[in-house]
């Protein structure tokens, strides 16, 4: 039986819901004082984050929401941009010609078990506590993503479209701009959708340690002073920035692979 | 003109142990002929289609077209793949015009021509539709215009029809003869089929597999233009006997 968007939507909020009302009883109790605070008193400590004035500044957490979100959005923006433009053209590269995998490839398989949280003492050495350090984690997060996906995506171009292309004439750039590039888009994107959610987790972690603003930086400020109101409107933050700038790939992805959404209806 | 020379050629597959996939071709094939190659699956039939191609290179012997050696895939040589090979990304315009540009030929060149190979296939109306929206048979009257806008004057077609309906492959069949009785291409046609084979060529090779190698060649004698009711008369299933003997050896 067909399901009205009404009934998926209702569907949907009743878990969310009753996590809510869980929760609201749950930090309502005496001893949870502190720990939990309530979804009521979440929303009145972000909506002071949010809209508060700075006044005497003794309250570092009045009105500096919006600058702490820009600052986290545009190192991931910063990050994730370089990753891409090098982990698309070097995936390429690496599923396309046998001697750029030779080359390239054993470099990349090698430093890739090492997790981006393990580059944070090292970044930290070399960059200093300032925004390149965290940049470099996002890239390097966001990198290996893009960079393993396109490949899969290169090597995986039918032969007979690479062949079809041959016997139209092209040359070698041609082939691969032209036939190899978009053949492996629907794999670029998953590589860009993965990167990006491990940009986010790049951008926090490395704001706790390598630098002074940012929602990371927030997050574990307002921990280290009890504020936990503002650690719960700092995750929830967190997680809808990331939903957004996913929901921003996917529209491009709807345009760029229109003839792939139709293949697969 | 478009000569096709091959001789003493042979294609063996370095695996464990070595396949041989043909043996011995001779094949000669004159400007604007229309040659069918006949056999079953397995026969290396669309090995040699892939060598005259450019695709694949022979282990022995020789290929030659207007006396040239062929090394590599050329516009001259316009393929038609199985499953039609368009590019699932560009519209049926793009596909169509993708080799002119590739090559740099001038927009005002290719344009026209392009326009009146997709009206001469019935495509006219869907110039911006893209290929996952069209049938089977429509991708593959693509797949023709894309190389006769090319201008290729040699055709070399993979078992175009073979997945086709019984009914849209007669009408493809008849398309197809159209088109080469105005254009006037070299084709090389490989199909399985005896009724194809005989309905569109001139001349028709029959393949033995294992190793593929050319087991007789016919001359189709019917007059041209060729209609449909030619496949029900009696000289028509003269001809089919015999080559389902050729074939039984």
């Amino acid at each position: 039986m067909a399901q009205s968007r009404l009934q998926k939507g209702l569907l949907a909020l009743i878990l969310p819901v009753a996590v809510l009302c869980l929760w609201q009883y749950a930090g309502s109790q005496p001893d949870m004082a502190g720990i939990v605070p309530t979804p009521l008193a979440v929303a009145v400590g972000w909506q002071s984050w949010i809209w508060g004035h700075a006044g005497m500044g003794l309250n570092p957490y009045l009105g500096t929401w919006l600058a702490n979100v820009s600052y986290s959005a545009s190192r991931v923006a910063e990050g994730f941009v370089c990753a891409t433009l090098m982990g698309v053209p070097l995936g390429l590269m690496i599923g396309w010609s046998r001697l750029a995998a030779q080359l390239i490839d054993p470099m990349i398989q090698g430093l890739r078990p090492i997790p981006i949280t393990a580059w944070l003492p090292f970044s930290i050495a070399l960059f200093g506590i300032r925004d390149v350090g965290s940049i470099f984690l996002i890239f390097l997060g966001g990198f290996y993503a893009i960079v393993v996906n396109t490949t899969q995506g290169a090597r995986d171009v039918d032969k007979n479209w690479v062949r079809a292309a041959l016997m139209m004439g092209v040359n070698s750039r041609q082939l691969l701009w032209r036939v190899v590039l978009p053949s492996a888009m629907p794999n670029i994107f998953t590589g860009l959708r993965v990167g990006l959610g491990i940009s986010w987790t790049a951008v926090i972690v490395s704001e706790m340690v390598a630098v002074k603003s940012g929602l990371g930086y927030v997050l574990w400020d307002a921990y280290y002073v009890g504020r936990m109101d503002i650690v719960l409107a700092d995750m929830v933050s967190i997680g809808l920035m990331g939903f957004i700038s996913d929901s921003f790939i996917v529209l491009i992805e709807t345009r760029v692979l229109r003839w792939r959404l139709l293949q697969n209806h | 003109m478009s000569n096709i020379d091959i001789s003493g050629l042979d294609k063996t597959y370095a695996t464990t142990p070595p396949v041989s996939a043909l043996q011995g071709v001779d094949l000669t094939i004159r400007s604007g002929e229309f040659v069918a190659l006949l056999g079953p699956s397995g026969c290396g039939k669309s090995t040699l289609l892939n060598i005259i191609a450019g695709f694949e290179a022979p282990s022995l012997g020789g290929l030659t077209v207007n006396g040239q050696e062929i090394v590599q895939p050329a516009p001259e040589r316009g393929v038609v793949f199985q499953e039609a090979a368009l590019f699932p990304w560009l519209n049926v315009w793009d596909n169509v015009v993708f080799g002119p540009q590739v090559q740099g030929v001038a927009k005002s060149v290719y344009e026209p021509r392009a326009k009146e190979m997709l009206k001469i296939m019935g495509l006219s109306a869907f110039e911006s539709s893209l290929p996952v929206q069209l049938s089977g048979g429509m991708r593959q009257r693509v797949g023709i215009a894309r190389v006769l806008t090319m201008g290729s004057k040699i055709l070399l077609m993979d078992e175009p029809f073979g997945a086709l309906d019984a009914q849209t492959r007669l009408s493809m069949q008849e398309l197809l003869l159209k088109v080469w009785q105005q254009l006037k291409p070299t084709v090389v046609f490989v199909t399985h089929d005896i009724d194809e084979a005989l309905f569109l060529a001139d001349t028709v090779y029959v393949m033995s597999s294992r190793p593929g190698r050319i087991q007789a060649r016919l001359d189709v004698p019917f007059e041209r233009p060729r209609q449909l009711e030619l496949t029900t008369s009696a000289a028509f299933n003269q001809m089919k006997l015999e080559i389902l003997r050729q074939m039984r050896h």
